[in-house]
C-alpha cells in the first residue's frame, strides 16, 4: 500500500476537483463537504507518508507513473520521487489546504459569490500542481505542473476585488517569464544530456564530466533566474504584493505561505540534486557571493518596504519578500547548516505566514478596514484572534519557543560559519524591523481606544463593562487559526528532530 | 557535584500555577492576593529547601529536552543562582503585601492583570536564576522583558505608552540585536556547547580581538543590566506603579541584568579567560564611567523616583564594575551586592510609593519636612539610603568594601577613586532628602495649623518597608549566608 501513497496524495484532490466541479451545478453547498474531505484524506495520507519515509525500511519512495518498465538506460516515464524533505513539504501543502479549506467555510460564499464551485475545483488543482511539483523526478514534469499551479492561481486571484484582476494580469506576465526561463534552461540540459529524469541528468553530467561545460553553466543560471521570478526574490518580487493582498481572502490565506515555499522548496532541489554543490559553491566562488549579497538586499528592502506600508496585508506580503531572502541567503551558504536552515525555515515560514494571513483577513473582515488602525484596541474585543496573531507576530520576530526562533538560529549560525557577516546583520536588522512593526501594532492593540467607549475610560474590569463585547468571529475561522498558531509553536518545540531529518536528507543526497 | 532534582522545577513552576487561580478569583480580590501570598511563601520554601544542599557544595539541576542539538532547557542551582533567588523570592511576599495596600490605597484598575503579570514576571526571574545554559538564559530574559511590559505601561495614558516604547525596544532591542548572535557564536566557537561549566565554554583559540565584541556584545546587550548608553529605559520605566519599579527595576529585572553579565563572566568565559586575554578593562571603563555620569545625573533629578532610578544605574554598574576586576574579592563583592543593593534599593522605593500614597507627592523639593507627618517612613528611607551609601551598620557597607578590596587587589587604584567619588555623589543625592524632611519645617500656607499631625501610609505598605529596612541592617550584622553563596561561585 505504502508505495502507491505518492500517486493518491495527487489523485484524490484531482478527482476532487472534478466531483465539486459537476456536484456545483446541482448541489452547490456540497460543495465545501467534499474538498474538505478530499483534502483532508490527502493531507492525512501525506501524513502517513511522513511516517513511512521516517520509519527506516522506505528512505526514499519511487513511483512509476504508468507503471512504465525499467530500462537499463535512462528514465523513459514520468517518475514521483519521495523522500524525507518531499514528503514533509507535501504534508505541509496538503494540511494547509486542508485547514484553509475549513477557515473558507464561511468566506466562499461571501467573497466569490456563484464561482463556488470553481473556488474549490481550483484550489485543489493548485492542490495537485504544488505537491506535484514537490515530489516529480523529471525535469520537464516539473515545468508543466509548475504551469498548472500558475494558471489555477491566476485565476483563482482574479477572483478577488477590483484591483485583483490587474494584480493578476502582472502576475500572469511576471510568472510567464519565470517560468519560460526554467523551460529554457531545462532545454540545454535535455540538449546536452539527453534525458529529463533528475537523476539521469546528474549521472550523465557525472559521467561524461560537463561541468565546465558553457551550456551547462547556462542552463544552471536560466533555472535560478526562473525560479526566483516565481518566487519573488527581490528585485522580482513586483507581482507579489498586490496579488497576494487583492486576491480572495481565502486564497490569500492558502497562496501566501506556500507558493513562493514550494519555489524554494525547488530551488533548493535544483541546487543539490541536479547540479551538485561541488558545482554550485565550488566552481564559481562569485556566485554564492553575489547570490548571498543579493539576498541581503532583498532581506533589508523587504523589512523596509513592510515597515512603510499601513494595510496589514501589504505589510505581510513585504514580509513574505524578506523571507524569501532568508531561504535564498542560507541555502547559497555553501554549508549544510545553511541549506538545512533555509529548508526548515520553508516549514516554519509557512506556519507562520499562513497563521499571521488568517489573523489578518479576520481582522479586515470583523474591523472592514485594512489599515493598522482597525488593530485598535482590539485585545479586549478580539482576545482569542489577538492571541493567535500574537503567536505568528512573535514567530516572525523570532522570539522562542516559536519557530521562528530556531529559523533565525540555525541560519545565523550558518551564516557565522561561513563567516558572512552581511547575511547576519541582515537577519538580525530584519528582526529588529518586524519587532518595531509588530509592536506598534500591538501597541494599538493593547492601548487604542475602542470605538464606543469614552476616551481616558478605563474600566476596573473588561468583562464587566457593557460597552465592550467580546466580537469572535465563527468557529470556522478560529479553528484554522489555532491549528496554524498551535502549529508554529509545535515546530518549534520538535524542530531538532526536524532539522537531523533534514540535514541527514541533504547529506544523503549530496553522496 | 551535580544532583537532579525537581525541586528547582517545582520552584520556578508555582509562581506559573498562580496564573490561573489569580485570574479565576478575579472577583474576590481577597482570594485573589491569598493565591499570589500562596505561591510566594510556597516558592521561598522550596528555595529553602534547597539552601543546605547548596551550601554543602552540591548543584542541583533538572533538564526538559533537549530543544537544540546538545541544548536542553535546562535548570541548574548553584550558589549564585541561590542567593539571586533567595533574594528575589523573598522581596516578591513583601511587594505583594505592599502592592496590596498601594494598589488597593489608590484604588488603581486591571488589579488582576497587575497580579497575574507580577507572578508570570517572578517565574521569568527564577527561570533566569535557575537556568543552566545560555539558551535556557536567554530565554527567560526575553520571557522577562514581555511580561514585565504590561507592568511598566500599567496606567496606559501617553507618558506610561511612550515609557513602554523605550522599555521594549531597549531590551528587545540590544538582545536580538547582540546577545543572540553572540550567544549563536559561542554555540558555533564552542562546538555546540553553551553550558555554564565551572570553566569556561570558550577557549583563548577564540582570540582578543573577537573575545572583545564577545564580551561586550553580551555585557551591553543584556540591556537590563543599565549599563551606559543603553541605560534610558530605567528612567522612562518609572511611570510604572512604585510596587512594580520597586520589586522589577530595583531587583528582578535590573539585577537579571547584572546577573547574566555575572554569569557571562564566570561561566561563558570564565576569569581567567578574560583575564588572559586582556579584555576585560574596556568593560571597567564603561562602568566606571556609567557610575560617575549616573550619581551626578541623579543629583539633578527632583522627581524622586526617577532620581532613584538614575541612583539604581549607578549601583548597578558597580557590580558590573566588580566583576570586571577578575578578583575573587571583586566578584564575591558584585555577587554581594546584588543582595545588598536589592535590600537597600526596594526601602526607597517602598518609601517613595508610601509618600506618594499618603500624600500624593512626587517629588523631592515637596518632602521638606515630611518626617514630622511619616516618621516611620522617613526614617526607613534614612536606613535605605546608609546602606546604598555603604555606611556601616548596614549590609551595603560589607559589599562596598569587598568591591574596594577587588579594586585594590587588582591593583586598580583609578577604580578605588572612582567608587569613593561615587560613596561621596550618594551621599549628595540620598542623603539630603531624610535630613531635610526631619530638621526642616515644611513651607507654611496660610490657615494651616501649626500642629502636624502623623498620616502614614496603609499598614500594608509601612510594614513591608519596615521589614526591608530592618533586612539592611541584620544583612550588615549576618553576611556569612551571602558570603557563603557569593563565594561558592569563586572556589574552583
Amino acid at each position: 500500500m505504502t508505495e502507491h501513497f505518492p500517486v493518491l496524495i495527487l489523485l484524490v484532490p484531482l478527482f476532487g476537483a472534478l466531483i465539486v466541479v459537476l456536484l456545483g451545478r446541482e448541489r452547490p453547498d456540497q460543495c465545501w463537504v467534499t474538498s474538505l474531505i478530499s483534502l483532508g484524506v490527502s493531507s492525512l495520507i501525506s501524513f502517513f507518508t511522513v511516517i513511512a519515509v521516517l520509519s527506516g525500511k522506505v528512505q526514499t519512495l519511487r513511483y512509476r507513473m504508468g507503471g512504465w518498465p525499467e530500462s537499463d538506460g535512462y528514465e523513459v516515464g514520468i517518475e514521483l520521487r519521495v523522500d524525507i524533505l518531499a514528503a514533509l513539504v507535501v504534508f505541509a501543502v496538503t494540511f494547509v489546504g486542508f485547514v484553509n479549506t475549513i477557515y473558507s467555510k464561511t468566506r466562499a460564499g461571501a467573497e466569490v459569490r456563484g464561482k463556488v464551485p470553481f473556488f474549490y475545483a481550483l484550489i485543489q488543482l493548485l492542490i495537485v500542481g504544488l505537491c506535484g511539483i514537490v515530489m516529480t523526478n523529471d525535469a520537464f514534469n516539473l515545468y508543466v505542473l509548475i504551469e498548472i499551479t500558475s494558471l489555477t492561481s491566476y485565476a483563482l486571484i482574479a477572483m478577488g476585488n477590483r484591483r485583483a484582476a490587474l494584480s493578476s494580469f502582472n502576475y500572469v506576465i511576471m510568472g510567464t517569464i519565470g517560468a519560460s526561463f526554467y523551460l529554457i534552461g531545462v532545454g540545454y540540459l535535455y540538449i546536452k544530456t539527453g534525458t529529463l529524469n533528475i537523476d539521469d541528468i546528474r549521472m550523465v553530467l557525472e559521467q561524461k564530466n560537463l561541468w565546465e561545460h558553457q551550456s551547462i553553466i547556462v542552463a544552471f543560471i536560466f533555472i535560478m533566474l526562473g525560479v526566483w521570478t516565481k518566487m519573488a526574490f527581490f528585485p522580482l518580487h513586483g507581482w507579489l504584493p498586490n496579488a497576494y493582498a487583492y486576491a480572495p481572502s481565502m486564497t490569500g490565506t492558502f497562496m501566501a505561505p506556500l507558493m513562493t515555499k514550494v519555489m524554494v522548496y525547488v530551488m533548493i532541489r535544483v541546487m543539490v540534486w541536479i547540479f551538485g554543490n561541488e558545482f554550485v559553491y565550488s566552481s564559481q566562488p562569485m556566485w554564492g557571493e553575489i547570490v548571498i549579497w543579493m539576498s541581503v538586499l532583498a532581506i533589508v528592502a523587504g523589512s523596509l518596504l513592510a515597515l512603510a506600508r499601513t494595510d496589514i496585508k501589504k505589510i505581510l506580503t513585504y514580509l513574505i519578500v524578506a523571507e524569501v531572502g532568508y531561504m535564498v541567503g542560507g541555502s547559497w551558504l555553501a554549508d549544510g547548516v545553511g541549506q538545512a536552515g533555509a529548508f526548515y525555515h520553508i516549514l516554519s515560514d509557512a506556519a507562520m505566514t499562513f497563521c499571521l494571513f488568517i489573523a489578518a483577513s479576520i481582522i479586515v473582515l470583523r474591523v472592514g478596514d485594512s489599515r493598522v488602525n482597525a488593530f485598535d484596541g482590539l485585545f479586549r474585543k478580539m482576545p482569542l484572534t489577538m492571541i493567535g496573531f500574537t503567536v505568528g507576530a512573535l514567530s516572525m520576530i523570532g522570539l522562542p519557543p516559536t519557530c521562528g526562533f530556531f529559523s533565525k538560529w540555525y541560519l545565523i549560525s550558518a551564516g557565522i560559519e561561513a563567516g558572512h557577516w552581511g547575511y547576519v546583520c541582515a537577519l538580525i536588522f530584519s528582526s529588529l524591523v518586524n519587532a518595531v512593526i509588530f509592536f506598534r501594532i500591538f501597541e494599538r492593540a493593547y492601548f487604542g481606544k475602542i470605538s464606543g467607549v469614552k476616551e481616558d475610560h478605563f474600566p476596573s474590569d473588561s468583562d464587566a463593562n457593557p460597552d465592550i463585547r467580546i466580537k469572535e468571529v465563527p468557529w470556522s475561522m478560529l479553528v484554522p487559526l489555532f491549528i496554524a498558531s498551535g502549529s508554529v509553536l509545535l515546530l518549534g518545540i520538535m524542530n531538532r528532530s526536524l532539522f537531523e531529518w533534514i540535514q541527514a536528507a541533504l547529506k544523503m543526497m549530496n553522496t | 557535584m551535580t544532583e537532579f532534582s525537581f525541586i528547582p522545577l517545582f520552584t520556578w513552576i508555582v509562581s506559573l500555577l498562580a496564573v490561573p487561580g489569580i485570574l479565576l478569583f478575579r472577583k474576590r480580590p481577597d482570594a485573589r492576593e491569598g493565591i499570589t501570598f500562596l505561591a510566594a511563601f510556597l516558592k521561598l520554601g522550596m528555595i529553602f529547601m534547597m539552601l543546605p544542599l547548596i551550601r554543602e557544595g552540591k548543584i542541583l539541576c533538572f533538564k526538559f529536552g533537549e530543544i537544540l542539538p546538545g541544548i536542553p532547557i535546562e535548570f541548574r542551582v548553584d550558589g549564585l543562582g541561590m542567593l539571586f533567588a533567595l533574594v528575589a523570592s523573598s522581596l516578591w511576599i513583601l511587594t505583594t503585601l505592599y502592592s496590596l495596600g498601594y494598589m488597593r490605597g489608590l484604588k488603581e484598575h486591571d488589579q488582576t492583570r497587575f497580579f497575574v503579570c507580577f507572578a508570570l514576571s517572578l517565574s521569568a526571574t527564577i527561570g533566569v536564576a535557575f537556568a543552566g545554559n545560555l539558551l535556557t538564559l536567554y530565554i527567560f530574559y526575553e520571557i522577562l522583558s514581555l511580561s514585565t511590559y504590561p507592568l511598566v505601561t500599567h496606567h496606559g495614558d501617553k507618558e506610561a505608552r511612550s515609557g513602554g516604547r523605550t522599555y521594549l525596544s531597549h531590551l528587545l532591542g540590544t538582545s536580538v540585536a547582540f546577545v543572540l548572535p553572540a550567544m549563536i557564536y559561542c554555540y558555533w566557537k564552542s562546538g555546540g556547547d553553551l553550558n555554564f561549566t565551572d570553566g569556561s565554554l570558550l577557549s583563548t583559540n577564540i582570540g582578543s580581538d573577537a573575545g572583545l565584541i564577545v564580551l561586550l556584545a553580551f555585557t551591553l546587550g543584556f540591556a537590563k543590566s543599565g549599563l551606559m548608553p543603553f541605560h534610558s529605559w530605567l528612567p522612562n520605566a518609572m511611570v510604572a506603579p512604585t510596587p512594580v519599579s520597586a520589586l522589577l527595576h530595583a531587583v528582578a529585572v535590573v539585577k537579571v541584568g547584572v546577573f547574566c553579565v555575572l554569569r557571562v563572566f564566570t561561566g561563558v568565559f570564565g576569569t581567567d579567560l578574560i583575564a588572559e586575554l586582556d579584555i576585560a578593562a574596556v568593560i571597567s571603563y564603561v562602568a566606571a564611567f556609567t557610575i560617575i555620569v549616573s550619581s551626578l545625573i541623579a543629583l539633578t533629578q527632583d522627581n524622586l523616583k526617577r532620581r532613584l532610578a538614575f541612583s539604581t544605574i549607578g549601583q548597578l554598574a558597580y557590580i558590573v564594575l566588580g566583576v570586571s576586576f577578575l578578583t575573587s574579592n571583586g566578584v564575591t563583592g558584585s555577587a554581594m551586592h546584588i543582595a545588598t543593593h536589592a535590600f537597600g534599593k526596594i526601602t526607597l522605593f517602598f518609601c517613595a510609593g508610601a509618600i506618594f500614597v499618603a500624600t500624593g507627592k512626587k517629588y523631592v523639593s515637596q518632602m521638606v519636612g515630611l518626617g514630622r507627618q511619616m516618621p516611620v517612613t522617613m526614617l526607613a528611607f534614612l536606613f535605605g539610603s546608609l546602606s546604598i551609601i555603604g555606611l556601616p551598620p548596614f549590609g551595603g557597607a560589607w559589599s562596598k568594601w569587598y568591591l574596594f578590596l577587588g579594586a585594590l587587589e587588582a591593583d586598580q587604584l583609578a577604580m578605588a577613586v572612582v567608587l569613593i567619588i561615587s560613596s561621596i555623589l550618594n551621599i549628595a543625592y540620598l542623603l539630603p532628602i531624610p535630613i531635610n524632611a526631619f530638621f526642616r519645617r515644611p513651607p507654611q500656607e496660610d490657615g494651616q495649623a501649626e500642629t502636624i499631625e502623623i498620616k502614614e501610609a496603609p499598614m500594608a505598605c509601612v510594614v513591608p518597608l519596615s521589614i526591608t529596612a530592618v533586612g539592611g541592617l541584620l544583612l550588615f550584622l549576618f553576611p556569612e549566608l551571602g558570603f557563603e553563596l557569593a563565594q561558592l561561585l569563586t572556589k574552583k
